[in-house]
This record gives C-alpha cells, sequence and structure tokens, in this order.
C-alpha cells in the first residue's frame, strides 16, 4: 500500500474572473522510503498540489479528489481534529524561504518544543534534550546555547536546518519539502540536500521533493512527476526521465540547463512546440 | 589598445558595527583588497557564497558606497567616490536580484524607463516617451506594457524591465547582482539569452554576479572567485573551470549539482549499496 495516495486531484480557486483550475486532476503516489520529486516551473501548481494535502489552502480553494488517503485513511472525509494530529506529526512539510517560516518573535528553542510538546506531550526537560538532539541531528552542534536564539540571528542556512528539525521532530512517516534549497547557496544547498537524503534513509521516511531545479532533482530523486500548467506531463524514474525523456516540456526544461547549452544561446521553453496538456482547457 | 573600461585598485572595504557602552565598535572587513580590469565587451562574473563580499563590491564598483581604501577607474578616469559627477553616475548601472523589490509598485513601466532620462537630460518629454518605447521593445517586451504597472508583469519580464532601466542612459558597463537567481530555469534561460545579446548589440561590458557556476560558466569571460572578502582565483573561464587552483574552488564545484546521466547513475548505485 502507498504511504500517500492521490487520484484525480483538482484545485481550484475562486477569483474574480472566474474559477481557476491550479491543479487539474494530478495523480501523485508516495511509497514508503521513496523519494519523489515533482518539477515544474511557477505556476504550475506543484506547490499547491501539496499544500492540499496539508489542508494549508484559503478558504477560496476547491479541493477534490477521487481519493486522498495516507496510509489507507481518507483524509478528505475525516474531522479536522483527527487531520491535525496527522499533520505535522506523521505528514510534515518543510518551506522555502527558512528565515520566513519562522517566527521571529519567539526564540528557536520555544518553536521545536512546542512541536513536542502539541504532538508527544513532552515538556520541560524532556522537551528541550529532544530538541538539542533534534538540532544534532541536522548538523548543528552547539544546540544547548543555539536553543535561546532568535531566528534573526542565524543564517539562511541554519534557520533552514531548524525548520527541518521541526519536521522530523515526530519522526514523521512523509516529509515534504517545498523548494527547500532555492533560497540558498550553493554549498549550503548541498549541505541541506546531503541532509534531507540522510534523514530519509535512516528514518525510512517518504520524501516529496517540490523543485524547479533539474539538478536539485538529478541529485535526489529516485521518481519524478514533470507537471506544467496543473497538468501532469510525465511521470518516470529519475534515470529514464534524464536519459529518455518523453514530453516535449520534459526535453525542454532539460535543455534549459545552462550546462546543456549548444553554441552560444540558450534554448528556452518557447522553443519547443507544445503537445497541449492532456485535457488542457483553451 | 584602449583602456580598459573598468580598472579597479587594492580595492578596500570596512564596516564599522558601533560597540555600545562597555564593547568596542567592532570592524568587519567585507572586502579586503581586489584588483582587476575589464576590457570593453567582456564579462567578468564574480563568484562566492552568502556573506564573501561580493554585493558589497558591486556597491563599491556601482558608486553606491564608498571605498575605505583603493581606487576605481573607469575610462581610465580615477573616480572621487565622495564627489561622483553626474557623468560618471551615468557610466554605470545595476541591476538587482529581486525584480520584485527593485520596481516602485506605484510607477508605471514606462515613467520607471523615462525617469533616468528626466533627471539626467534635457530631453523633451516626447523624446524620452520615444526612447523607452523603443528601449521596452529592445528587451522583448511591447509598446502595450507601456502604461502598466509592475504586479502586471511576471518575475522574468519584471527583469527584463530592470535591465532596460539601466539601460536607458547607454551606460558604460552594467553591474548585475544575482540576476537571475530569483527566477525560474526556462525564464532564467531567455533573460540570461537577452543578456548576451544586449551585449553584442552594444558593446555593453558585464560583472556578473551570481553564486550559480552553471550560469556563469555559460555568461562568463573571467571568473573571479571571493572568499571572506579575499580573491581566491582570478582566471578566464576556461582556466578556473578546467583547473581550478584554490580548495574553495573545489568546494563549489563539487558542491554545484551534476544532472548528466552518469552521476546519476552514480548516486543510485551508492544509494542501493548502502541500502544492503
Amino acid at each position: 500500500m502507498p504511504l500517500l495516495d492521490i487520484r484525480n486531484l483538482t484545485v481550484a480557486f475562486d477569483t474574480s474572473v472566474g474559477l481557476f483550475k491550479a491543479v487539474d486532476g494530478i495523480d501523485v503516489s508516495v511509497e514508503a522510503r521513496e523519494v519523489l520529486a515533482i518539477v515544474g516551473e511557477s505556476g504550475s501548481g506543484k506547490s499547491v498540489a501539496m499544500l492540499a494535502v496539508m489542508g494549508l489552502l484559503p478558504s477560496s480553494a476547491t479541493v477534490t479528489a477521487d481519493r486522498m488517503e495516507f496510509e489507507g485513511r481518507d483524509l478528505l472525509s475525516m474531522s479536522t481534529a483527527d487531520r491535525r494530529r496527522i499533520i505535522g506529526k506523521d505528514i510534515a512539510m518543510i518551506f522555502q524561504e527558512p528565515v520566513a517560516s519562522l517566527n521571529p518573535c519567539f526564540t528557536i528553542g520555544f518553536q521545536i518544543e512546542e512541536v513536542l510538546s502539541e504532538h508527544l506531550g513532552l515538556r520541560g526537560r524532556a522537551a528541550r534534550d529532544r530538541a538539542i538532539e533534534l538540532l544534532r541531528l541536522v548538523g548543528i552542534t552547539d544546540g544547548a546555547e543555539r536553543l535561546g536564539a532568535f531566528p534573526h540571528q542565524m543564517s539562511g542556512g541554519q534557520c533552514q536546518r531548524v525548520m527541518i528539525a521541526m519536521a522530523i521532530a515526530c519522526n514523521p512517516k512523509l516529509l515534504i519539502a517545498d523548494e527547500p534549497t532555492t533560497a540558498l547557496d550553493v554549498t549550503i544547498q548541498k549541505q541541506i540536500l546531503d541532509l534531507l537524503v540522510r534523514l530519509q534513509a535512516e528514518h525510512g521516511m517518504g520524501l516529496i521533493m517540490i523543485t524547479h531545479d533539474m539538478g536539485v532533482v538529478a541529485e535526489t530523486a529516485d521518481r519524478v512527476i514533470v507537471q506544467y500548467e496543473g497538468h501532469k506531463m510525465e511521470e518516470a524514474d529519475v534515470l529514464s526521465l534524464f536519459e529518455n525523456p518523453q514530453s516535449n516540456y520534459t526535453r525542454a526544461l532539460l535543455s534549459a540547463l545552462p550546462d546543456n547549452a549548444v553554441g552560444d544561446r540558450l534554448p528556452t521553453v518557447s522553443d519547443f512546440v507544445f503537445e497541449p496538456a492532456p485535457g488542457a482547457q483553451s | 589598445m584602449s583602456a580598459p573600461v573598468l580598472e579597479v585598485r587594492n580595492l578596500k572595504r570596512d564596516y564599522t558595527s558601533s560597540g555600545g557602552l562597555f564593547r568596542a565598535p567592532k570592524v568587519v572587513h567585507a572586502v579586503k583588497g581586489v584588483n582587476f580590469s575589464l576590457a570593453q565587451g567582456k564579462t567578468l562574473a564574480v563568484v562566492g557564497e552568502s556573506g564573501c563580499g561580493k554585493s558589497t563590491l558591486a556597491r563599491m564598483i556601482t558608486l553606491i558606497d564608498a571605498p575605505t581604501a583603493g581606487e576605481i577607474l573607469i575610462d581610465g578616469q580615477a573616480v572621487d567616490s565622495h564627489h561622483v559627477t553626474h557623468e560618471m553616475r551615468q557610466k554605470v548601472q545595476i541591476v538587482f536580484q529581486n525584480p520584485y523589490g527593485s520596481l516602485n509598485p506605484r510607477q508605471k513601466i514606462g515613467d520607471v524607463l523615462s525617469e533616468p532620462l528626466l533627471l539626467n537630460t534635457r530631453l523633451s518629454a516626447a523624446e524620452r516617451r520615444e526612447q523607452a518605447m523603443a528601449m521596452l521593445v529592445k528587451v522583448g517586451l511591447g509598446p502595450e506594457h507601456f502604461n502598466r504597472y509592475p504586479h502586471m508583469f511576471s518575475g522574468g519580464q519584471r527583469q527584463r524591465i530592470a535591465i532596460a532601466r539601466a539601460l536607458m542612459l547607454n551606460p558604460r558597463f552594467l553591474v548585475l547582482d544575482e540576476p537571475v537567481s530569483a527566477l525560474d530555469l526556462s525564464v532564467q534561460a531567455q533573460v540570461l539569452n537577452l543578456l548576451k545579446d544586449l551585449q553584442e548589440e552594444f558593446g555593453l561590458t558585464y560583472v556578473f554576479i551570481s553564486h550559480d557556476l552553471s550560469v556563469v560558466r555559460y555568461i562568463a569571460d573571467e571568473v573571479m572567485v571571493m572568499y571572506f572578502g579575499d580573491v581566491v582565483e582570478h582566471g578566464s573561464r576556461d582556466a578556473v573551470f578546467a583547473d581550478p587552483q584554490h580548495d574553495y574552488t573545489r568546494t563549489l564545484f563539487a558542491a554545484t549539482p551534476r544532472a548528466d546521466v552518469a552521476s546519476i547513475r552514480e548516486r543510485l548505485a551508492k544509494k542501493a549499496a548502502l541500502a544492503q
């Protein structure tokens, strides 16, 4: 049984100019211990689909799906209270802007311990010890001093480590990482990606990497979904995707990598003639 | 040979933070003596991680920040950084990283582009409008965009507008501070192509600041690697990429994700071996 199983997910936003479908009939499934990458440009609906899983979309969004199950339990029909018991504990998410996703008014120690007390009932000394251990897991060795630090006293890479520490605090079964390294330098990016992959392997988590960077996909994923304007363009294991991309859009994305520049110009997506997305609205 | 467009001699910048009542003030050496010269039509890429001083360097050569020590020569003329003349200011322009933050949300695109002309030239309103319109077309936008506001554009289009604004006064060189790192891959390719086209057309000189080595390899003629305020490596693109000398440069190369089939095979093989 897959860890997360989504069939025909549609997310529509009610806008002043009518209904806008950000995600249109997407199927996603992740096995335990699998790294799935969802690739696409901004506006492709890759983040929205995962926010729908987390239940973090604003009220103007309508989420429909034939099936949205986590470990065989239907996420859509369960009560809000039941869902909150899963979200943040069994399914955790980290976001693109680490500095913006932490609360600037509280120390990172408080923010990590809050997760521990909410989901695991750990308080006081027990919570503090676990928080230090979590920081050590994500590569912050002076955890005891760092607990008293505020987010603005740490660098972007350090903040992302804290976010990851919070996300893995309850040993989640599924971790969703939404562009976890886009705001970071290459050297820090490498450290964070290595950290995520190592934690994924050690804890046997499922990991969904949302990204627009083909390099990140190549370095982390087992399986890849390529998304464009709310539609799935292609799904393949990572090797066959890079070796033998099936859709024109994937080929376009791969050739837009500066490494693959032919002569003096970079090919752009518009250089490729598109097959219309299946069922695309005109 | 004519004088280089930009020459920098032993450029330094220190920042002093006030220490408070009982603490001594702290001095941060952001840039510790940089030398280079850049010929017309060439691109120098400055590479390094955040905090290495590359943006401070950019602020000094765009004459925004005065250096603590050292000299900046533009077209062979030394710049007095405390009394920068109008003429000098016009020779240097900058494009910033975040296209969402660098345009005034209340200003129409037409006004964004005409403002440099209004401030620096004596052209009439009609002439300013005409030039702005022409520049808009040159960077791949249309005359219909003239009366729109920044929020009506995508990130890539906004970066085109920022580039157009920088080119309005026919600068000698352009400082590009991470111009594509906030953009999607395919939009990034379009903007990089545009920069190459404009460089050819106007004979522009670029100082291109980036931490993305694959972009640097594509656009640069020369590469300068900075680490904690020092230049640790400086050479032609081919030399630096073929044979990096400094440890930090090698670390950078090792950190850049590889997207070729061979490295993916290698990674998957390693992972399979670990799982057993």
